[in-house]
């Protein structure tokens, strides 16, 4: 068979059309920020602000206060004042692999290095190499925003926006509703 | 083939080959369309032939159609690809939960008919150990994960080597530069031999006119993706390409609340879909085919 003469194989009459007038950029590119959930600078009450807002205290309120702080717990059992309640299933891990033993609101990373809260990433890297190196290369905690950094940013989500640290496993929840066709049918047919 | 073949003189060829009766089964969507077409519509010529200024009288109009016929101000635009990109998905199948929300963000992106929520997603609950999305059921109703499953997002694969562009008879749909098979709703004549063609059942043909309450229209649109398809035409996935094209996530990436979804420009040699191809071993659905996707899915290993 002959070769068909096809200089453009998308064949738009207008060649302009062909493709979009993307302004040539300066080579700069948008930020990525990982989001900062607000569970890792307090907690949020029962109380509200006169506005109908939940009031949220931040850890050091009371944890300037509280000095020396009470005995590190060995487990959520025995857990009073203000954080009862809390489920503990994070593997072997005890409350000190954790938190700092001097101030607990900071945490403390393997290397004894005691840091924010907000640093709970770090932490997390530390014990699940795995899935950092993915989150780092976007293929796991997802995102939202932009894939092309030239044109606008993107908010990455971070590890305690999905995994409690307490209880990590990722809740079971019901889905969306099936297609109405869906009991009729399987993979196949519109 | 140096001419595009016109809607009229396919439709003659069409007739010759098929039979005169499978000819008119294969027209019937059309025939009822004939009414509610607009003249502007059947005038129209083909989307690659227009020129800019045309192709900009077309958009208005169509915009002035959305208005009247859905009470809606709408923005229609002719989103073009960027050259030096080229798209690829990929899907982490560990972390997918069968959630259903991508099918949802579709369904809402998308201006996709309501009574019959439509969506270019299907989700497949799989059983641990089978790769066989024909096996698949997609009307689960239970709390998920469920145990012994796992849960199989599809769409349009977007195939290097598509066998659903082939078959049309009148080059209603095609790949463009970035590796989107589109769609031109106003050429279509709905013939669904494109539906029949695709292996994995990602087209979808509009039995009725869609229906969506003008305050649930998205009205960021555009000509080869999300605008509101007419009645009789087939429609698919474009990974958004109104929002892809500009830099964007595709909504149903946005959407996902396990980040099981990466996206990205394959040709850059930085980007996380390149990344994720180099260090995950990816597969693609129905490899044997040849059909080459753009759409990808690895577990964690
Ligand atoms: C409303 C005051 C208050 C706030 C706000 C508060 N804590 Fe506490 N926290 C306490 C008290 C009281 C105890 C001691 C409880 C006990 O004796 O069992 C405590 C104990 C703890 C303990 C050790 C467990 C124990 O029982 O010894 C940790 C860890 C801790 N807090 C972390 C935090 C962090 C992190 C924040 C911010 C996210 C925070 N706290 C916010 C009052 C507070
Ligand atoms: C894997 C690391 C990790 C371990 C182990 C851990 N925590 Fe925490 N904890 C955190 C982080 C991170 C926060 C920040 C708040 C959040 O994101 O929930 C926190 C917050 C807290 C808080 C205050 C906020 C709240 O949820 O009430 C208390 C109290 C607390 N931890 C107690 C404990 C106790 C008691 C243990 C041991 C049973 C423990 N933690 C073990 C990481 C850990
Ligand atoms: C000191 C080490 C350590 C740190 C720090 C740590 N983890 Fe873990 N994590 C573990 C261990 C151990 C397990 C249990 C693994 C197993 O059961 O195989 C675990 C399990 C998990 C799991 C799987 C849970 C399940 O039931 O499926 C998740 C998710 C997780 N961690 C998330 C986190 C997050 C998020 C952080 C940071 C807030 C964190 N971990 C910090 C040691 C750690
Ligand atoms: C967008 C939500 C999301 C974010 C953000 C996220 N994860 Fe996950 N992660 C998941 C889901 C979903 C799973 C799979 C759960 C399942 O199998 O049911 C998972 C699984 C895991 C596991 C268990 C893997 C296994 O094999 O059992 C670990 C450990 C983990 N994530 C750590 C992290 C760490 C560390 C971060 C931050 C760098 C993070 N995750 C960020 C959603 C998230």
């Amino acid at each position: 068979m002959l070769p068909v003469a096809c200089e453009d194989p998308a064949g738009y009459a207008d060649r302009s059309r062909r493709f979009a007038d993307v302004p040539a950029g300066d080579g700069s590119r948008h930020a990525i920020t990982v989001h900062r959930p607000a569970s890792l600078s307090g907690i949020v009450g029962t109380e509200q602000t006169p506005q109908g807002q939940p009031v949220e205290v931040s850890c050091a309120t009371c944890h300037e206060v509280l000095r020396p702080p009470p005995e590190l717990p060995t487990s959520a059992r025995t857990l009073g004042g203000p954080h009862s309640g809390l489920r503990f299933e994070h593997g072997s891990n005890e409350c000190r692999s954790c938190h700092d033993p001097e101030r607990y609101d900071r945490l403390r990373l393997a290397s004894g290095e005691s840091v924010p809260m907000t640093d709970a990433l770090r932490l997390c890297a530390q014990c699940h190499g795995t899935q950092h190196r993915d989150w780092l290369h976007g293929a796991h905690g997802g995102m939202n925003g932009h894939w092309d950094l030239t044109r606008g940013p993107r908010l990455r989500n971070h590890c305690v926006d999905c995994h409690d640290p307490h209880a990590p496993a990722f809740p079971r929840f019901r889905p969306m509703p099936p297609p109405p066709d869906a009991p009729r049918r399987r993979a196949d047919h519109g | 083939m140096d001419e595009k073949p016109t809607r009229r003189v396919a439709l003659k060829v069409l007739g010759a080959t098929l039979g005169a009766a499978a000819f008119e089964r294969a027209l019937s969507p059309l025939r009822e369309l004939s009414e509610i077409t607009s003249v502007g519509d059947f005038m129209q010529k083909h989307y690659r032939e227009l020129s800019r200024d045309e192709m900009n009288a077309v958009l208005r109009r169509l915009e002035d159609e959305t208005q009247q016929r859905y009470g809606r101000e709408v923005t229609i635009r002719d989103v073009r690809p960027t050259e030096g990109v080229q798209f690829a998905y990929a899907l982490n199948l560990s972390v997918c939960i069968g959630c259903r929300r991508c099918v949802d963000a579709c369904h809402v992106e998308n201006n996709h008919d309501r009574p019959t929520h439509q969506s270019y997603i299907r989700v497949l609950e799989m059983t641990s150990g089978s790769m066989d999305m024909e096996q698949g059921n997609t009307g689960y109703d239970h709390t998920v994960p469920a145990e012994g499953k796992f849960y199989m997002p599809v769409q349009c694969q977007q195939c290097e080597n598509p066998p659903c562009t082939k078959v049309c008879p009148v080059e209603a749909t095609w790949q463009e530069p970035d590796g989107i098979v589109v769609v031109d709703y106003n050429w279509c004549i709905g013939c669904r031999y494109c539906e029949a063609a695709c292996p994995y059942h990602a087209r979808r043909f509009n039995w009725h006119k869609p229906e969506i309450p003008a305050a649930e229209i998205n009205p960021d649109q555009s000509y080869l993706s999300n605008r509101i398809r007419p009645q009789g035409v087939v429609e698919k996935c474009t990974f958004c390409l109104h929002r892809t094209r500009e830099g964007r996530l595709p909504a149903c990436l946005e959407a996902c609340p396990t980040g099981a979804r990466v996206f990205g420009n394959v040709l850059d040699p930085n980007s996380d879909i390149r990344w994720v191809l180099e260090n995950k071993r990816v597969f693609v659905l129905k490899e044997e085919l040849g059909t080459r996707p753009r759409f990808f899915y690895f577990f964690d290993v």
